[in-house]
């Protein structure tokens, strides 16, 4: 169906040099964090604990990196360079090159996301249209983007709650900022299944122009 | 050229899904290896920069609490490495005195009377456990800058070693924590004398630290050119330790 129909040129090379580093080395951030997360499993000030479907829980060896606290420590703190590096310049390559704008999620924003959302309900025939990305995309790549931030910001405010206190106190605390930081991590977990699934379900060939950059699937780009 | 593309797209999507569980299950419970390891404990010493020379306020106060956000006493852990191997506390010898010394122009040894008389602080403060766990305690001590006043260190001291009689546990610090207001050598703990489950006579206090730099049931506080490990340190625990 989609013969004769051009590649096109979608991802930059440091846009997919970027997202597969962060694809690893997150990895290693939540295995590693939660080999930390075992040495004390629960969260909240000692006598009034926080919520926790995982109190107390063993994880799985397979699910962890560095073998004991320290190990989990020093593989956390090394990965934690690389992952807010390779951020960073994410975010100044979409600033630079002007790529925020397709992704960015705005209140106008809204309402194809809602069309989008019928569509994969099947309650709109149609394929509503799009740019580069369709507004729920936007929405999750906007979203992840923050995500990221929020992970990295509350893992500074656990890692010296005192030298940068205010920052601990914007999460309203060292044990609040900590639960935050464990929620990050299954949001994160649920966010690449829903991702994993959605483009191998809706859209393969976008993991073909992620790896290559190149695009030739049922979305071509209307730029 | 589009289809080789595609192929080679394939190909690298194959290696991805091969090498990546192969390198997860590689992974479990893995500390690095001899090749990786050393590496980790590099960037450690790279962070410890970071967090000594950048990060580190010499005179950002960590926040006090009022009493009644105290910890119940009994939910105040207490580790001790002697505890760990025996069961029970260690005991101070019967003459037991600090010995402080090192690189300083007036060496000394101070009885626990003595240091009860010098310049006192009190503070109720956060303890942070590297294990992720925190409470509120009330201490109270001597600062150690104080002490070093006593001593007078000469100019090439650039650290501390703080040395115990529980198994041998030691650590080492920076001077500027070290030298940080409230740093103090404690013997009381939520207005008690200090017990033996929480370092009697003396130990090691600050808010600025992890618990695990915090030396209990201290025998010496030695002022070094060279940087000194730590118990937990030597086996590959950050050494600084800062929070």
């Amino acid at each position: 169906m989609d013969a004769g129909r051009p590649d096109v040129k979608r991802h930059h090379g440091l846009v997919r040099l970027t997202h597969w580093l962060h694809a690893i080395v997150l990895l290693g951030m939540i295995a590693s964090g939660l080999q930390i997360y075992v040495a004390f499993s629960h969260f909240g000030p000692r006598g009034a604990p926080y919520p926790n479907p995982l109190d107390g829980q063993p994880l799985p060896a397979w699910a962890r990196l560095g073998g004991w606290l320290a190990g989990g420590l020093n593989w956390h703190f090394a990965l934690a360079w690389p992952f807010v590096i390779t951020g960073l310049v994410y975010l100044a390559f979409l600033v630079w090159s002007g790529e925020w704008r397709p992704l960015l999620f705005r209140p106008r924003d809204l309402g194809p996301a809602v069309q989008m959302q019928l569509y994969y309900l099947r309650l709109r025939p149609t394929h509503p249209p799009q740019g580069k990305h369709n507004a729920l995309q936007k929405g999750a790549y906007t979203f992840i983007v923050l995500l990221g931030a929020l992970s990295a910001l509350t893992g500074f405010a656990i890692y010296k709650p005192v030298q940068l206190g205010w920052l601990t106190r914007l999460f309203g605390g060292y044990e609040l900022a900590r639960y935050w930081h464990f929620w990050s991590v299954w949001i994160f977990v649920g966010f690449t299944l829903v991702h994993v699934a959605l483009v191998l379900l809706v859209d393969p060939a976008s993991l073909r122009a992620m790896i290559t950059g190149w695009y030739r699937g049922r979305f071509p780009s209307h730029e | 050229m589009s289809e080789r593309a595609a192929g080679l797209s394939r190909r690298d999507f194959m290696r991805l899904g091969l090498v990546a569980p192969a390198a997860l299950l590689a992974a479990c419970g893995w500390d690095g290896g001899p090749l990786i390891e050393p590496r980790l404990r590099s960037i450690s010493r790279l962070n410890d920069w970071v967090g000594e020379k950048i990060l580190l306020s010499p005179g950002r106060l960590a926040p006090e609490y009022p009493v009644a956000a105290r910890t119940a006493q009994a939910q105040f852990p207490a580790y001790s490495i002697t505890r760990n191997r025996t069961g029970s506390f260690p005991a101070p010898p019967a003459d037991w005195a600090l010995e402080v010394g090192g690189l300083v122009r007036a060496p000394t040894r101070l009885t626990r009377e003595m240091i009860e008389a010098l310049p006192r602080v009190r503070y109720t403060v956060k303890h942070h456990c590297v294990e992720g766990w925190t409470a509120v305690g009330t201490w109270t001590g001597v600062p150690v800058s104080a002490v070093a006043a006593m001593v007078q260190p000469n100019p090439e001291a650039r650290y501390l070693r703080f040395d115990s009689f529980d198994s041998r546990y030691y650590n080492g610090w920076d001077l500027t924590s070290a030298m940080h207001p409230q740093t103090i050598l404690a013997y009381a703990f939520n207005d008690r004398p200090l017990m033996a489950d929480h370092g009697a006579p003396l130990r090691l206090y600050s808010p600025i630290k992890l618990g695990y730099k915090l030396t209990k049931y201290l025998t010496a506080m030695t002022f070094t050119r060279e940087r000194p490990g730590g118990y937990w340190e030597d086996q590959g625990y950050p050494w600084l330790g800062g929070v």
